[in-house]
């Protein structure tokens, strides 16, 4: 579990890079169902984490430093337009002012990926050509995932075609509500089978799933079904990534790999703005999965202000004064 | 380490709290303290030091208190009680002021908690501090609300308290709030190792406009703990060691003052198969790891049901290994350091002597210098071994295994402590079946060491007595108004008469039936003019034992009947007495003389019907805790309860003083009235007719002296209450050390012809507090 890698002289982040892909299993229903998920004392461990673990000055900058690596920088809006896409890929590019990385010691660093739409892949591809940063696609209709199943899969093999190497899908919410875990399953595997080489996050959309219970259910059906990452949220439900989702989510991991030996990803998403939060975030998947997460190929962090806190952040470590926005490039 | 080399690794790193306004107010203070008496500190005499057991440095030298100390202090809080006692307003106004200042000063009181005890600053700063704060501005509304909600209550006037070492500041919120709402003024010795906080609370009280002499802090070792016990004081409260609280419980006997006693415990910590096992983990580390283990109530005895153990110490040993030990000042520290030297070889030569099991250390270097021991958990240990028995009072965690949950019960019970535990499973019908067969003051469903100054905290068995918090807390600083005058003696009349009648045989009535006394003696009694109205049966040590064996047999299902089902028994009861009620009065007369004998009949079927009324009717209460769930506190019946008579009364005695027993589930040994013993033996043909399970209801005669010493030493007799003439009290109180069992002894006159629910029911309970969050 102590296991480091040197992500900067890594070419690519995507799990089968260095990790062996999780195949997937048979669906096995005891162990879906037979998992308890205490929503009381999650929510203690969930709240009482941030003051159980503190890091400060160079640790605390290192720490964020790794948290751009782990970020998604994602933009997911009507509005997109490959101009808007080419500016977020620039910025994944370059996320930080090269002064302030000069400072710490760490030039060159990138984010994880960039996160588009699926019309906005090839454009993402492009700008990001010889960055080894991957483009991520959100098919299968999302946000809501209720367009025809076929029509999903075509999605996913358009994307990939486009050049897209990670596909964030979403799950059929109703599948989890109706406690249809064979259709969820199904889905999930079609899912996997239509990305190919591409890796695919499947996304639970906890914020719609009522319980904690449930989402643990939907967690290891999804991995049994070939997930490569587990991710909480579209960003549009209404509640996003929360800490105890996340410990639900992680647990699953933890377990899929204890039984399995195969390492799932783990991506939260939505209302993760703060350096602060990301820095509870990794020190809650350091406690619960260990460090080997603590890397992109199997840690992400789904978010589009994040980096900006972050940045300022940094700018307080080297320079000792507090930074304003503005100083720093938007993306 | 560059920064780069933290990115690759992602290590903690050092995240130290500064110490330097704590070190700093110490330094103010001279770094010696003398004692805080009548509203000031006395001059220093440096007898011993203050030491932080994190490395060894001295903290302050700190004053051994002297009996000249110990009488100022004491006379200070006499002095400065009337005044105090009288407006509760003024009292709230004043605690409010402390929960503030505590909020102000939060982080010093935490650093300095840390700095003196070792706790990691987590802890004092997330959970002790915010917890001491709580304590105050409950009690701020108590004192508030005690003119109305407590009108017959009054102060019990000087409080004597002695606390431990693992919480400081905790217990002395947890001692001084609930006394000084009350009315008491208080002197109290924090635990020698760890003193620095009660001073800085001693300073604080000035600012928050305590009146001298109300708050008095004295320091030192036990001996002055002893010097304290020993004082003219009015109460004592003690929480610490359970061989502490025995010598003190022997201390007090007979004196007259009330005691409470918050002791040991070996807190079992159950999980079920279906139980949200990462969840069960997590809670471990709150149970047994929180405050180095060094905790009354920690949960050190795992119970795992046997399909799943295996599993599930696999995952508690993987978590073991990313626990923290360290620098307790580090903010990234799980463990911190054991309070003291002599500590760490208490829990070490523990360790080391066990044979049994598998013993696991979490991985991880520990720091060279300080005390520290590291995390460990026993598996494969069965209840007869001495780590599943003894208190660790350290980070060292002992299991077993039960197949269902009756054996699960039965384990959790297999202790002579008492104090709390655990229950994790997602079945509520198991939990809150489970909760009420576990014997200890609190349960916790799904969590574990949650508190609350809404709710009550405290023992069963050798676990103590008393509870602190909540409503029921205040029993402990509190006495009925108004003064009673002193028991008188009543003795056996004397004389050389005939019968008068065919001879009646009277026996004693143990287990539901007539029983002759295993010595074979027994005694005439005579009537006021010297008739010979009968034999009473002298029981001895043996009919004690064969009685309480009844007793205890008779209480585990007595206890869990419907207070429906024993109100049903109680007012036939009255019902059958009714019937005979001529022939009893014309006993009454016969043995006291006058023509008393109907109204005493009366006055015991009103009490029959009083306390059948109550027998459904004391209900619990659901606690208003900050957290989403419920604090339910729950009435319990005590077990078994020994019973000397009002000697007064023969028949309304027996009644009287043992149906409220009864009503509220509890099975009774009585011996009946010394002077006119013929009664009770009597009435025992109308329990026969009046469904009372056998030996519910145990009556005995005989010498109180002798058998109450039985009584009160008798380890499976759970509390005893004495209501006699004859002077048997502080035998009984010296005698309970044995199992530090409850007792209740009168020594001043009772109105017996009035039902007292106010006294009887909290002696004939104990408070169950348990905890059940729940959320989906």
């Amino acid at each position: 579990m102590t296991q480091t890698i040197d992500t900067l002289t890594t070419p690519t982040q995507l799990p089968q890079a260095v990790e062996p892909r999780n195949p997937g299993m048979e669906l096995d229903l005891d162990w879906a169902l037979g998992v308890q998920a205490n929503t009381s004392a999650i929510e203690r461990r969930a709240k009482t984490l941030p003051g159980r673990r503190s890091v400060k000055k160079d640790y605390q900058a290192a720490w964020l430093a790794k948290a751009i690596t782990l970020i998604d920088l994602t933009t997911l809006s009507g509005d997109d337009t490959k101009g808007r896409v080419r500016r977020l890929c620039a910025k994944a590019r370059q996320p930080v002012r090269s002064s302030l990385l000069e400072a710490i010691g760490l030039p060159g660093l990138t984010t994880g990926a960039v996160c588009v739409y699926h019309d906005m892949v090839e454009t993402a591809v492009e700008a990001l050509h010889g960055t080894g940063i991957p483009v991520a696609a959100v098919s299968t209709g999302f946000p809501a995932g209720l367009s025809p199943l076929h029509l999903r899969l075509m999605e996913i093999e358009e994307s990939v075609k486009a050049g897209a190497e990670e596909i964030d899908i979403v799950i059929s919410r109703r599948h989890v509500l109706t406690q249809n875990w064979q259709a969820l399953y199904d889905e999930m595997k079609q899912m996997r089978a239509a990305c190919g080489d591409a890796h695919v996050k499947a996304i639970l959309a906890t914020g719609e799933l009522g319980t904690l219970r449930n989402v643990a259910r939907a967690s290891l059906i999804c991995m049994m079904a070939g997930a490569d990452f587990i991710k909480t949220s579209t960003g549009k439900e209404p509640v996003n990534a929360t800490l105890p989702v996340s410990l639900v989510m992680i647990r699953a991991i933890r377990e899929f790999h204890e039984r399995t030996g195969y390492r799932v990803g783990y991506k939260p998403a939505g209302g993760i703005s703060k350096a602060k939060d990301a820095l509870v975030y990794l020190s809650l998947i350091k406690e619960e999965l260990g460090d080997r997460w603590l890397q992109p190929d199997l840690f992400r962090f789904g978010a589009s202000s994040l980096l900006g806190d972050i940045e300022r952040q940094l700018e307080h470590h080297v320079t000792g004064a507090y930074s304003a926005g503005y100083r720093h490039a938007i993306g | 380490m560059t920064i780069k080399d933290i990115f690759d690794t992602m290590d903690y790193g050092p995240a130290p709290e500064a110490s330097g306004d704590a070190l700093a107010w110490l330094v103010d203070q001279g770094s010696r303290f003398g004692h805080f008496i009548g509203g000031s500190f006395t001059d220093p005499t440096d007898d011993f030091d203050s030491k932080n057991p994190a490395n060894g440095n001295t903290l302050a030298s700190l004053s051994q208190a002297t009996q000249s100390d110990i009488d100022a202090a004491v006379a200070a809080a006499r002095k400065a009680q009337p005044s105090w006692a009288r407006d509760g307003h003024k009292r709230a106004r004043v605690l409010y002021a402390i929960a503030r200042l505590l909020q102000k000063h939060s982080r010093l009181f935490a650093v300095l908690e840390t700095l003196d005890n070792g706790k990691p600053i987590r802890e004092s700063r997330d959970i002790d501090v915010p917890l001491a704060q709580r304590h105050f501005y409950y009690h701020a509304g108590i004192a508030q609300l005690m003119k109305d909600e407590l009108p017959d209550r009054g102060a019990l006037g000087v409080c004597g308290q002695i606390i431990p070492w693992n919480f400081p500041l905790l217990m002395l919120a947890w001692k001084v709030a609930p006394a000084l709402a009350m009315g008491n003024t208080v002197v109290l010795k924090p635990a020698e190792y760890t003193s620095l906080t009660a001073l800085l609370f001693a300073d604080i009280c000035r600012d928050a406009g305590v009146p001298k002499g109300v708050v008095n802090i004295v320091t030192g070792d036990g001996a002055v703990g002893e010097m304290l016990v020993g004082a003219p004081v009015d109460k004592i409260a003690f929480t610490g060691s359970t061989s502490v609280g025995r010598k003190i419980r022997e201390a007090t006997a007979g004196r007259g003052i009330p005691l409470t006693l918050e002791l040991g415990g070996k807190s079992p910590y159950i999980v079920f198969d279906d139980a949200d096992l990462d969840s069960a983990i997590e809670g471990l580390v709150d149970a047994i790891w929180f405050n180095q283990g060094q905790v009354c109530c920690a949960g050190s005895r795992l119970l795992v049901q046997e399909g799943i153990a295996d599993r599930f110490y696999d995952k508690l040993r993987a978590r073991m290994a990313t626990l923290r030990v360290g620098d307790p000042l580090d903010k990234s520290i799980d463990v911190g350091a054991v309070v003291d030297p002599v500590q760490l070889q208490t829990i070490r030569s523990m360790v080391d002597s066990n044979t049994s099991g598998e013993v696991y250390h979490a991985p991880g270097a520990l720091p060279e210098n300080g005390f520290y021991y590291p995390p460990t958990l026993i598996t494969g240990l069965a209840p007869s071994d001495p780590l599943m028995q003894e208190e660790i009072f350290g980070p060292v965690l002992a299991a077993t295994t039960f197949r269902t949950p009756g054996e699960a019960v039965e384990v959790a019970n297999n202790t002579r402590y008492g104090l709390a535990a655990t229950v994790w499973t997602e079945n509520i019908n198991l939990a809150l079946d489970i909760a009420p067969k576990l014997a200890t003051g609190v349960v916790w469903v799904n969590a574990t060491n949650l508190f609350d100054a809404a709710a009550g905290f405290g023992g069963v068995r050798e676990s103590g007595f008393g509870r602190e918090g909540g409503w029921e807390g205040l029993q402990a600083y509190t006495k009925p108004k108004g003064k009673r005058a002193a028991l008188k003696p009543v003795t056996p009349f004397t004389g050389d008469g005939q019968p008068t009648d065919l001879d009646r045989t009277c026996k004693l009535y143990i287990g539901g039936k007539q029983a002759r006394p295993d010595g074979g003696y027994s005694r005439n009694i005579y009537g006021p003019r010297g008739a010979l109205l009968g034999q009473a049966p002298i029981a001895n040590r043996k009919d004690i034992r064969n009685a309480v064996e009844a007793a205890a047999s008779a209480a585990k299902s007595w206890g869990k009947t419907t207070g429906h089902l024993r109100a049903q028994i109680l007012y036939y009861m009255a019902e059958n007495l009714s019937a005979r009620a001529t022939e009893f009065a014309a006993r009454i007369n016969d043995q006291v003389g006058g023509r008393s004998g109907d109204k005493e009949v009366d006055a015991a079927i009103n009490s029959l019907f009083t306390w059948a009324a109550w027998a459904d009717k004391h209900d619990g209460r659901a606690k208003g805790v900050p957290i989403r769930g419920v604090a339910l506190a729950m009435n319990e019946p005590v077990g078994t309860i020994g019973v000397l008579c009002p000697d007064a009364h023969p028949l309304l005695g027996l009644i009287a003083s043992t149906a409220p027993a009864i009503a509220m589930g509890n099975a009774v040994v009585a011996v009946g009235s010394h002077a006119y013993p013929l009664s009770a033996l009597d009435f025992t043909q109308v329990l026969e007719t009046s469904d009372l399970p056998g030996g519910v209801l145990n009556v005995l005669t005989g010498a109180p002296a002798e058998l109450s010493k039985t009584m009160a030493n008798h380890l499976n007799v759970d509390a005893v209450w004495s209501f006699t003439s004859e002077d048997v009290s502080a035998g009984i109180e010296a005698a309970s050390a044995g199992n530090l069992k409850r007792t209740w002894v009168e020594t001043t006159a009772r109105d017996w012809t009035t039902p007292d629910a106010q006294a009887f029911l909290p002696q004939a309970t104990e408070v169950k507090t348990i905890w059940v969050p729940y959320g989906e």
